[in-house]
């Protein structure tokens, strides 16, 4: 999933209080389960921008409502009514979120609640760790599962850095070392020869280079 | 000129296995305890959300006390240090907004501490009471929209 957190109150308030009436807008998909933008988070952060405004002198209604997925065309049309009776939006989804609000309701600012961090996992209770990069050509076949590239602080293919200590990680010492996990890994599965294979430098143009990617299904469109 | 002394309105959501017998115990100890606190007895104060406790400094509280069972002491095993993290992300979240953190406060408290409660209470009102009231309600408590 897209893991979000939330931008500060006073940057939130710094961002809307030119405004007289906002819809707070969550997101039921991602920013949800990553407790950042949900129906929840909506309800507290309103709360908060309110009692902020309020504290600074300021003028400002905040309404509250959340959507199933702010991505998807289906869904942007559900708040449409609410949309059209607030000056602005700040959305609590993620940055897809916000931009295809920002596309369907032209001449409606909408703003960014969150800041969206990576597509990761919830690895234990209250803590999500980055597990893709979408770097738009996977290698996770061959290294047992566990991807270099976003795992490896150094995003090394050919092997660990020799900066490991006790199989952690020499530029976060909190995280594991993604190369030790990834031998134990290949050993488990019996693939160890993976490693022996030296593998290219990576191709990085399916990646962040060339502007926004986009995929083209000849067979879905009409 | 003489001036009133501000009786602050504290809201105390207190946990029906704990706290909220020893407030009973208390009655029928007769021990007194400022009557500026309005009890809400909750099945454990892991049910609390952090939304709760902004409701109700939005709508005018002056402050919030949280009373759940000693740690290591929950009916419902770890109820209590659930709500002990979200008081604490409350608070932090107060500071961001511009109020004082103090205004919400997280207690431990067993079914049998009648007394502790009472003092805790009357620590709660003074700590509040030297704050001030909440300045949200200057204006009149505002009433939260809900589109959704």
């Amino acid at each position: 999933m897209i893991v979000a957190q939330r931008k500060t109150i006073p940057d939130l308030l710094a961002i809307v209080e030119k405004h007289k009436k906002l819809l707070v807008l969550g997101c039921g998909t991602c920013v949800t389960v990553c407790l950042a933008g949900g129906q929840r988070e909506v309800s507290i952060i309103a709360s908060a921008l309110r009692m902020a405004a309020k504290l600074k002198g300021l003028q400002l209604e905040v309404g509250e409502a959340t959507i199933e997925r702010q991505c998807d065309n289906v869904f942007l049309e559900q708040p449409a009514e609410t949309v059209k009776d607030h000056d602005a939006v700040l959305s609590l989804g993620c940055g897809a979120g916000v931009q295809a609000l920002a596309e369907r309701y032209t001449g409606k600012p909408v703003y960014a609640g969150l800041d969206t961090a990576f597509i990761g996992i919830l690895e234990e209770r209250g803590i999500w760790a980055e597990k893709c990069a979408a770097c738009g050509s996977c290698v996770l076949h061959l290294y047992g599962g566990i991807c270099p590239v976003t795992r490896c602080a150094k995003h090394m293919l050919n092997g660990p850095c020799s900066g490991s200590t006790e199989d952690h990680c020499e530029v976060d010492t909190a995280r594991p070392c993604a190369w030790q996990l990834i031998y134990q890994r290949l050993k488990s599965i019996g693939q160890i020869d993976q490693l022996k294979q030296t593998k290219p430098p990576k191709n990085w143009r399916t990646s962040l280079s060339g502007g926004c990617r986009t995929i083209v299904r000849e067979d879905h469109r009409v | 000129m003489e001036t009133e002394t501000f009786q602050p309105k504290i809201l105390a959501f207190c946990c029906h296995y704990c706290a909220y017998s020893s407030a009973d115990l208390a009655g029928s100890m007769r021990i007194q305890y400022p009557p500026n606190v309005r009890i809400i007895r909750t099945p454990c104060t892991g049910r609390l959300e952090t939304e709760y406790f902004m409701k109700a400094l939005e709508n005018g509280a002056d402050g919030v006390l949280v009373a759940g069972c000693l740690e290591g002491g929950c009916h419902f095993v770890e109820g209590n240090l659930c709500a002990k993290r979200r008081v604490n992300y409350t608070r932090d979240l107060l500071v961001e907004i511009g109020l004082e953190k103090d205004r919400i406060r997280m207690v431990n408290i067993s079914a049998a501490m009648a007394r502790p409660l009472a003092d805790t209470i009357t620590d709660m009102v003074e700590t509040v009471r030297k704050l001030g009231p909440n300045p949200i309600k200057r204006n009149g408590a505002p009433k939260p929209e809900n589109h959704s």
